[in-house]
């Protein structure tokens, strides 16, 4: 690890010198704190409370690339399946953290689907306004470490009581066959008054050669927009992926966050909502279904600041083989977030007797007069259920996974679009090894 | 088409069945009563093939086969239906997704091409409506929130729609209400053929008044104690199990 972060040092230097022009900015002022901060705070060990079920320490053995220039040319063909291609949406694609203006199909009319890269240089007041500022970096040294080097991602900006008309994917491809790379996307986007925009994210490998993605998202939801954002996690094996995403949400606003991982050899969500202001509606949901030895942990936190506000919350996983999950949960309800309504539930399915996981819901409230649940499940399937199926002539794989797709998709009724909610079915059944002729 | 051969059977190193005889053929209805424990619902589960049981002795023959060694799965793929006393909530999977499942499933043990989504619906309207059901009730979670009439009916549209060869009704009247027993009666007569059999496990004589057996068996600690018409439900009814019992102790 210590070595990993000396040459992050080094790269850290030659990456400062390379940004002409840029010496003066406040970006780069940022950009020098964060990496300050990230030598003081240095990788998160097992001994930082929050990262006590999740070993960084394995993945960051690798020696990973740091800077991939070269945009490596794929067909649209070979990854095509990656894509949810029954529907129109707008793309914005990165192939080993290189924006790919092949693949991707970007617009400027009515709205901004564009790259952080773009914005950095032609929208100063955006980047003045929101990078580095929802996010919070002062504890969190993966973040430091992102904004450090921070150059490329999405940048969606969505204006005053404007629709985006299509569902926007966002892509990260990996291609990289003879080094280990590391990436950092870093996604800013920013909904104003009353705008409305539906956002897929994917990362995905396509060789076996170690990945790491260390990503951060700065989501800004104003006041009366709509946000529905999805993220498909069902990368390969050696690939792993620390996603850091933030949300502001304003008054009346609503944000939905859809978790779906399936995938990957370590996945940790930092999902971090912050209610600035009054009648601010989220939903957070989870599904994972892992197995061999894959490891996801997801750490949400709803940050309760202000008064009626609404927060839900559900997570479900089903593990298998060696696979291990951790759920850690947090409602922070402030003092003055009187009328808060906060729910939460994690409920889980162990398939096999060498899987694990750890759930931790955390409440904290410090106002009086609120309406907060949260709660656990660890357990198997039910037998009773199963010989009821089963009495119904449907053989013994089927009634599991009919009774695992069960479990799982009331996480999936949020799920706005018809299409995705197919690809995700697919994957599920796909990941439970059956052929279901049916939509749950 | 079932015939049942000295059977016992035990859960937990405890005796249930202790060595029951019984055959029903094709087109018959067949009750079978008796006091609380007397090994009624066991024998139930024992031909659905609940694996919690363990038969220690005899044998069950369904259409020929050994069905001892078949999963309960199959034993539902060769035609035998189970309507359960309770039936189980299952949360998120809805009654048409189930169903759809579970014909299917069926079918496709057959070597039979899956059922078209149209056919299968009008089949479903048409079975709903003799057992006076809204089609909304299609689209709910199976017997979640389901009131215990609504649940003894959805076991009745089950059999309805899968048409099994032999239908074990364990207390399908147990909770309902008069008018639930007569829908339930009808679904069941509407049902029945000359190709079909069907058993009817009961504490009360009530139901037969509507679903009338052609043979009446007395189950007591795991035997069949006594065998007779429709006439023994009315006597049963009338006098009590104790003269059985009595009748049973001077043999």
């Amino acid at each position: 690890m210590e070595e990993f972060k000396d040459k992050l040092e080094s790269n850290y230097i030659v990456f400062e010198n390379e940004l002409n022009g840029e010496a003066d900015t406040a970006v780069h002022g940022m950009r020098r704190d964060a990496f300050r901060n990230f030598e003081k705070l240095g990788f998160p060990t097992k001994r930082n409370e929050e990262w006590k079920y999740t070993n960084l320490k394995p993945i960051l053995k690798a020696d990973y690339k740091l800077f991939p220039k070269r945009e490596d040319h794929i067909e649209f063909k070979d990854v095509k399946r990656f894509f949810l291609n029954e529907i129109d949406s707008y793309k914005v694609v990165f192939i080993n953290g290189v924006y790919s203006s092949w693949l991707s199909e970007t617009t400027h009319q009515g709205y901004d689907v564009c790259t952080f890269g773009n914005a950095l240089r032609k929208y100063p007041e955006a980047i003045d306004g929101y990078f580095n500022k929802v996010a919070k970096t002062d504890e969190q040294a993966m973040v430091s470490l992102n904004t450090a080097f921070a150059s490329e991602g999405a940048f969606i900006r969505v204006p005053k009581n404007k629709v985006v008309d299509k569902p926007i994917q966002i892509i990260f491809f990996n291609t990289s066959d003879d080094r280990e790379i590391m990436v950092q996307p870093r996604n800013l986007i920013i909904l104003e008054q009353g705008a409305k925009a539906e956002i897929i994210e994917r990362h995905q490998s396509l060789t076996d050669t170690p990945v790491l993605t260390n990503s951060v998202s700065e989501v800004s939801v104003g006041a009366n927009a709509e946000l529905h954002y999805y993220k498909l996690q069902n990368d390969v094996h050696t690939s792993s992926l620390i996603d850091n995403t933030w949300i502001n949400q304003y008054r009346d606003s609503v944000a939905k966050f859809s978790t779906f991982s399936f995938g990957g050899r370590l996945t940790r969500n930092n999902l971090h909502f912050a209610m600035k202001d009054e009648n601010c509606l989220t939903y957070m949901n989870g599904v994972t279904i892992l197995d061999e030895n894959q490891h996801v942990d997801h750490h949400t936190v709803a940050d309760h600041l202000v008064p009626h506000c609404e927060s839900h919350e559900l997570y479900k996983g089903i593990y298998d083989d060696t696979s291990t999950g951790v759920f850690n949960g947090k409602i922070n309800v402030h003092k003055d977030a009187q009328k808060t309504n906060a729910f939460q539930q994690n409920d889980n399915i162990l398939l096999s007797d060498r899987a694990t996981v750890d759930t931790k819901p955390q409440l904290e409230i410090y106002a009086d007069d609120v309406a907060c649940s949260h709660g656990c499940t660890v357990g198997q399937l039910d037998e009773e259920a199963l010989f009821y199926m089963k009495s119904r002539g449907i053989a013994d794989k089927e009634a599991r996974a009919l009774l695992m797709y069960a479990f799982a998709s009331y996480a999936l009724s949020e799920v706005g679009i018809r299409e995705l909610k197919q690809k995700v079915n697919m994957l599920i059944a796909k990941k439970l090894g059956v052929d279901l002729d049916f939509e749950l | 088409m079932l015939d049942i051969k000295n059977l016992h059977a035990s859960i937990e190193e405890k005796d249930i069945l202790k060595g029951i005889n019984l055959q029903v053929k094709p087109g018959e209805v067949h009750a079978i009563m008796g006091p609380n424990g007397s090994g009624k619902s066991t024998l139930s589960s024992v031909i659905a093939g609940r694996e919690d049981y363990e038969v220690t002795d005899g044998s069950i023959d369904f259409l020929g086969e050994n069905v001892l060694d078949l999963s309960p799965e199959e034993r539902a793929q060769l035609g035998i239906f189970l309507s359960f006393q309770y039936p189980i909530e299952i949360p998120g999977v809805s009654v048409s997704n189930f169903l759809k499942t579970s014909i299917n499933e069926i079918r496709k043990a057959k070597g039979e091409e899956p059922m078209g989504a149209a056919d299968l619906l009008k089949k479903m309207r048409e079975k709903l409506k003799v057992l006076e059901m809204d089609k909304a009730f299609l689209s709910r979670s199976l017997n979640e929130g389901f009131s215990g009439g609504e649940k003894k009916r959805n076991e009745i549209f089950q059999m309805a729609m899968l048409e099994p060869k032999l239908a074990i009704l364990d207390e399908t009247d147990s909770g309902l209400d008069i008018d639930a027993l007569r829908i339930v009666a009808q679904g069941v007569n509407k049902f029945r053929n000359k190709d079909n059999a069907v058993v009817v496990i009961t504490h009360y004589q009530r139901l037969l008044d509507y679903i009338v057996p052609d043979v009446v068996h007395v189950l007591m600690d795991g035997k069949i104690v006594k065998t007779g018409d429709k006439n023994l439900a009315l006597e049963l009814e009338d006098k009590g199990y104790d003269w059985i019992k009595k009748e049973v102790a001077s043999l």
